[in-house]
């Protein structure tokens, strides 16, 4: 005689653990000390957000009337510097007149970002539509054919500055990137020493200091008056400094990726590149999403520093716009409050973005 | 069926300066022969098999596979992947592509197939393993014996001359260790020249014609299961024998 195996069916679990008493229960109540603390940092958070809401909102003056913000000063917030400046600070130096140019010019850059980073736009013309978007974007900003007035490059300004030196120079540093990171994993010791001391030059110094360099170093070697404009020299300067970092970032994403897949695939006849485009390139470069989009949102920042020569992106604008008109400079922190939402909202979009992402990518790795 | 496709003449291969991983192997493999290679760990037997596909190099002697001498020739390493399909014990599926891409990348990007046609062979190669209806699924979602089977199945769309399997069934759970097996068997009787390091006696009693037993780098005893199992001549393979069929 044999028994039979008679498997227990499932039940759910005797006590319910999930909801918000349970929650409130096992997370802040646990024990009297547990309990009083809790109730001391939420009465503090409570008192930082009514400070908050006292001095930004209720006291707050909006009109754009720098007498009434005066008489306000130490009692609310005077929203009234953005109600006046804002565009100054978000164009920059760009003429008044013609702010509809960069304002569409970015709005087609963002939307080519967002449609490239979708399967659906994946196709063959791809690159094609690159160009023609950045072509279009250049044509818009600088101006001088089809009847649009030209504008220099000294001239643009503000958050579409931000946005352009940011996307330009992570979509060249990123190819510069993938190369470098293959290259200090080959075998080639002239290659791999070539990359090393690339990456661990421009590691070593800040990004001020590559700046600098690019914007008043590079024409001293350059013959008089053949120097490219400084726009051009700057991004130069961040796409080096971001493709060093963004090269470690891909060679960690290739270390991770198991010795077996490059095997399997030399099994299968696949030559070095095709390799590396298949096979390495596409999972190493999933893995690194995150790491990627952390350097981007840290570059979007930094571009700030361009104001050291004289390119006023949104945060050199804002000095521009607040710092030298004298009604309006005490109110320098509320115009900082509004560039720093702007900063925020652009880079929560990105992070949110890249997490969505990062979803997409894993879609093959989900059990 | 007698002409050799593999021969080992001397081939001698450290790791460093001071591993001597393959001591002098000699071993001439006919077309349709099917050599089941077992031996303690570290004893060189993967060493050996990857050697025939040039995933290792080695450095005296000669290897020939397929009428192409193994060395720098890049192109002689080229031809030789084309004929030469492996098996790896972890599998080694491309975990981004599908099963069906998986089957279908070689084919079109290295023999240049066009897709269609690659499609129709890997669709049955994938028949051939009782996994068609898997085809549009990652390889993490399936199951480790299912997956080895597409690591198979991959291996054959390039209509391999040789296939050579490096312990296919050690990282499977008892219970699909069978499935693969099965596989094997049927491809083994299909006449395919077959290279296999593994320790499952059963499988090499049942499709071997040669069993190659190796230790410390050397080739210690080569012949017919029947012959090697009932009456090993040397003490090392009894001594080793025991231990993985004394439990």
């Amino acid at each position: 005689m044999t028994d039979v195996f008679v498997s227990l069916p499932a039940r759910t679990a005797p006590v319910k653990t999930d909801g918000l008493l349970p929650w409130v229960k096992k997370n802040l109540l646990a024990s009297v000390p547990n309990a009083l603390l809790s109730i001391a940092i939420i009465g503090i958070a409570l008192w930082a957000v009514w400070g908050a809401v006292d001095w930004g909102i209720i006291n707050a003056v909006t009109a754009a009337n720098a007498d009434l913000c005066q008489a306000n000063r130490g009692i609310g917030a005077c929203w009234g510097v953005v109600n006046e400046k804002a565009r100054l600070i978000v164009m920059g130096r760009y003429p008044r007149e013609e702010h509809w140019r960069p304002a569409l010019a970015t709005v087609l850059l963002v939307g080519l970002i967002v449609a490239s980073c979708s399967p659906k736009f994946w196709k063959k013309w791809l690159p094609l539509l690159w160009v023609a978007v950045l072509a279009a974007f250049f044509t818009l900003m600088s101006g001088g054919v089809l009847g649009l007035t030209k504008v220099p490059t000294d001239q643009w300004g503000g958050l579409p500055l931000t946005i352009m030196l940011t996307v330009i120079s992570m979509t060249l540093a990123f190819p510069i990137a993938v190369a470098v990171a293959l290259g200090r994993k080959s075998n080639m010791p002239a290659i791999k020493s070539l990359c090393v001391i690339y990456v661990e030059l421009i590691r070593g110094v800040p990004l001020i200091s590559v700046l600098f360099m690019a914007s008043f170093m590079l024409p001293l070697f350059m013959p008089i008056g053949k120097s490219p404009d400084v726009l051009i020299r700057v991004i130069i300067g961040i796409t080096l400094f971001a493709a060093a970092y963004m090269a470690e970032i891909i060679r960690g994403g290739l270390q991770s990726l198991p010795k077996g897949q490059t095997e399997a695939a030399a099994s299968l006849g696949l030559g070095y590149w095709q390799t590396q485009i298949k096979i390495v390139l596409p999972q190493a470069l999933g893995t690194v999403v995150p790491s990627i989009m952390n350097n981007f949102i840290s570059l979007f920042k930094d571009t700030s520093l361009v104001t050291i020569v004289s390119l006023f992106e949104l945060t050199g604008a804002l000095s521009l716009a607040v710092g030298s008109d004298p009604n309006w400079r005490p109110f320098k922190i509320e115009a900082y409050l509004f560039i720093a939402a702007i900063y925020f909202s652009c880079c929560f979009a990105m992070s949110r973005y890249s997490l969505w992402i990062e979803k997409r990518v894993a879609v093959g790795k989900a059990r | 069926m007698t002409e050799p496709i593999i021969t080992f003449d001397k081939v001698n291969k450290w790791y460093g300066n001071n591993f001597h991983v393959l001591r002098d192997i000699d071993l001439t493999i006919k077309q349709g022969e099917r050599l089941v290679i077992c031996g303690p760990s570290g004893s060189g037997k993967s060493t050996l098999i990857r050697c025939i596909n040039a995933l290792e190099d080695y450095q005296e002697g000669k290897l020939t596979v397929a009428g192409h001498v193994l060395g720098d020739d890049i192109k002689a390493i080229d031809a030789v992947r084309r004929q030469v399909g492996m098996v790896f014990q972890q599998f080694n599926l491309f975990p981004h592509l599908t099963v069906l891409e998986n089957l279908t990348l070689s084919p079109t990007w290295v023999a240049g197939m066009p897709k269609k046609e690659a499609v129709e062979r890997a669709m049955h190669q994938l028949e051939r393993v009782r996994i068609a209806e898997q085809a549009q699924k990652y390889p993490l979602q399936l199951s480790g014996g299912q997956q080895q089977r597409v690591a198979i199945a991959r291996a054959l769309c390039l209509t391999p001359k040789i296939m050579l399997f490096d312990e296919p069934t050690s990282a499977l759970d008892p219970e699909m260790i069978k499935e693969v097996l099965d596989v094997m068997i049927s491809l083994a009787d299909g006449g395919m020249t077959m290279l296999c390091v593994t320790h499952e006696m059963g499988f090499a009693k049942a499709v071997a014609d040669r069993v190659i037993f190796m230790d410390q780098g050397q080739i210690v005893e080569q012949n017919n299961p029947e012959e090697f199992f009932n009456h090993p001549k040397t003490d090392r393979s009894k001594d080793f024998l025991s231990k993985i069929l004394g439990h």
